[in-house]
């Protein structure tokens, strides 16, 4: 089935053109990459298909219908800098505010279908929890952990609704190399053991070579899909900028994009990215 | 009025001196409905980093109160009233600026400086309330009526049922604003909501207190239950109850020496904060 369908889509932020003729297609359990260098458009698109920002031209279609409508679907992860050191919550509440947070008043466990209720949610919960493996620190304030730590939180708060779509804005941003294989590995293994389609903003491709399925590549104004070996080569990426790039490989199977009318890994500095 | 109270380190009798007044009835009324209110505000407070924008609106609290008693309204209403214009108008300017309230520490600071140079104008307009200035700012017990116990009962009940109503959307879009938003929790609004519950708070608190002490009640004591835990029910609750400690010690205290109010709440209230701290390092 497919999960999310754009047909010659494009995004108009401003008055600024931000792509056009976006052509997608995902499938259930299928891991995709959105690649592309600062300012290319990857986190509009994420929100265009959240329905959070309108398509200038084309169709969206997500679980067959509006974006709007597929809310409920999908699991999203923002772009976001960690928490604050002074934080003071505990990792499962993070998690649980994934099921309860949008409700309104406060649960009051009086009949027994809401004392059931409540200890299913909390049984997902920790079923989340284990899943993305932070059974360990989950009990502590978030703010004391790692960036990983948060970040495998953060994704079991997104898991927690039972998503068949997960967005992860940026989630291997603010980890290190051996941190950013583990959470790709952990996302690879959720997509096809709960069969759940992943989009995953990246800067960097690498990380996450051997886990994807296929990538988007963003850039100009325009779209590229297809898997790693077909787009990041020096001739579509040439096309696709209207300017020279060249892709060298190193020993270690690891891609370099060079001569990208921006440069490529802009690490740290997420602001200068449109919302 | 008692003429000469004084400790006979008996508790019964002490309590029973304590209640013999209706002043003092009237005064351990009001300060454990603030305490309860006060500190459940203040936890969200704490935890969403307004801070500062609670203390500028209890700044706030005093030309409201000077103003007030100028053109011959009551008192406490210009508390309420200025609090919750500045609630709003600082709530306005939050509205612009995508990353919420906290980063507009410039706009706020304005509007404080602002706020007390009106209050001191009041002030000097009218000479007959000039001897209460430091009451307004360092709180008092003596003299609150059974009328005042029964405006803070009714204040409390609608901020506590409203807080309730938005308690876990606003933990949501505290701990994590934009996934909130993106959740079609509006933000925007609970922004300004908050603030004004965060006014009634600080307007009820600093008749108790003094505008300048406020933090006594609304900050220190959901602060020090945030040091001691993270699950945020038992820090709700561990805030009101040390809140309720400090507000009945200040006052117990307050009677039986010549020292004000506002000193013993505020050292009792750093006095927890401290051990909270201490308590917190050492595990």
């Amino acid at each position: 089935m497919s999960v999310v369908e754009l047909r010659d889509a494009a995004v108009r932020l401003g008055g600024r053109l931000v792509f056009s003729g976006v052509d997608l297609n995902v499938q259930t359990g299928e891991f995709l990459a959105v690649l592309g260098p600062n300012g290319a458009g990857k986190s509009t698109l994420m929100r265009a298909i959240l329905g959070l920002v309108p398509l200038a031209a084309g169709r969206a279609t997500v679980f067959g219908g509006t974006p709007a409508r597929a809310r409920g679907w999908i699991g999203y992860l923002p772009q976001r800098s960690g928490f604050d050191r002074a934080t003071r919550l505990r990792g499962v509440d993070l998690v649980r505010l994934g099921v309860d947070g949008t409700r309104w008043g406060v649960p009051l466990p009086v009949s027994a279908v809401a004392r059931e209720r409540r200890r299913s949610e909390r049984d997902r919960v920790d079923r989340v929890i284990e899943m993305v493996g932070a059974a360990a620190y989950a009990h502590r304030p978030v703010g004391e952990l790692s960036g990983g730590e948060q970040q495998r939180l953060l994704i079991a708060q997104a898991l927690v609704r039972t998503p068949q779509l997960l967005i992860l804005d940026e989630p291997l941003d603010s980890l290190d190399l051996p941190n950013q294989v583990a959470v790709a590995a952990l996302i690879r293994r959720i997509a096809t053991d709960e069969q759940i389609a992943v989009m995953l903003v990246a800067h960097d491709v690498n990380p996450l070579l051997g886990y994807l399925d296929r990538v988007v590549y963003l850039g100009g104004g325009h779209a590229l899909t297809g898997s790693v070996d077909e787009v990041i080569t020096a001739p579509k990426l040439t096309a696709l900028y209207g300017s020279p790039v060249e892709v060298l490989r190193t020993r270690d199977d690891r891609l370099v994009v060079v001569g990208l009318p921006e440069a490529p890994h802009h690490h740290g500095h997420r602001h200068d990215e449109e919302p | 009025m008692n003429p000469n109270p004084s400790l006979k380190f008996d508790l019964i009798a002490d309590l029973r001196e304590l209640f013999a007044f209706p002043f003092m009835v009237h005064a351990l009324e009001a300060g454990t409905i603030v305490a309860v209110f006060a500190a459940a505000v203040g936890w969200y407070m704490v935890l969403r980093r307004q801070s500062f924008a609670g203390h500028t609106l209890s700044l706030m609290a005093f030309p409201g109160a000077t103003g007030a008693a100028l053109i011959g309204l009551p008192v406490s209403l210009g508390y309420y009233l200025a609090c919750g214009a500045a609630a709003i108008a600082m709530g306005q300017t939050a509205r612009a600026s995508t990353r919420g309230f906290s980063s507009e520490t410039a706009v706020i600071g304005t509007v404080q400086t602002v706020g007390l140079a009106a209050g001191y104008v009041f002030l000097s307009l009218n000479s007959a309330i000039l001897s209460g200035t430091e009451t307004l700012l360092f709180g008092t017990f003596l003299g609150v009526t059974q009328g005042q116990v029964a405006a803070l009962l009714v204040i409390a009940a609608v901020t506590l049922a409203l807080l309730t109503a938005v308690a876990r959307p606003l933990l949501f879009s505290t701990v994590d604003r934009e996934l909130a938003r993106a959740s079609g929790i509006p933000v925007a609004t609970l922004d300004v909501l908050f603030l004004l519950l965060l006014a009634l708070a600080v307007a009820a608190t600093s008749q108790i207190t003094g505008v300048l002490l406020v933090f006594a009640v609304l900050v220190a004591p959901p602060a020090a239950a945030q040091q001691l835990t993270s699950r945020p029910l038992a820090g709700l609750l561990l805030g009101i109850l040390f809140a309720l400690l400090v507000v009945w010690l200040g006052l117990a205290a307050a009677y039986f020496s010549p020292w004000p109010v506002g000193f013993y709440t505020t050292t009792f209230a750093f006095a927890v904060y401290v051990v909270a701290r201490l308590i917190r390092s050492r595990r």
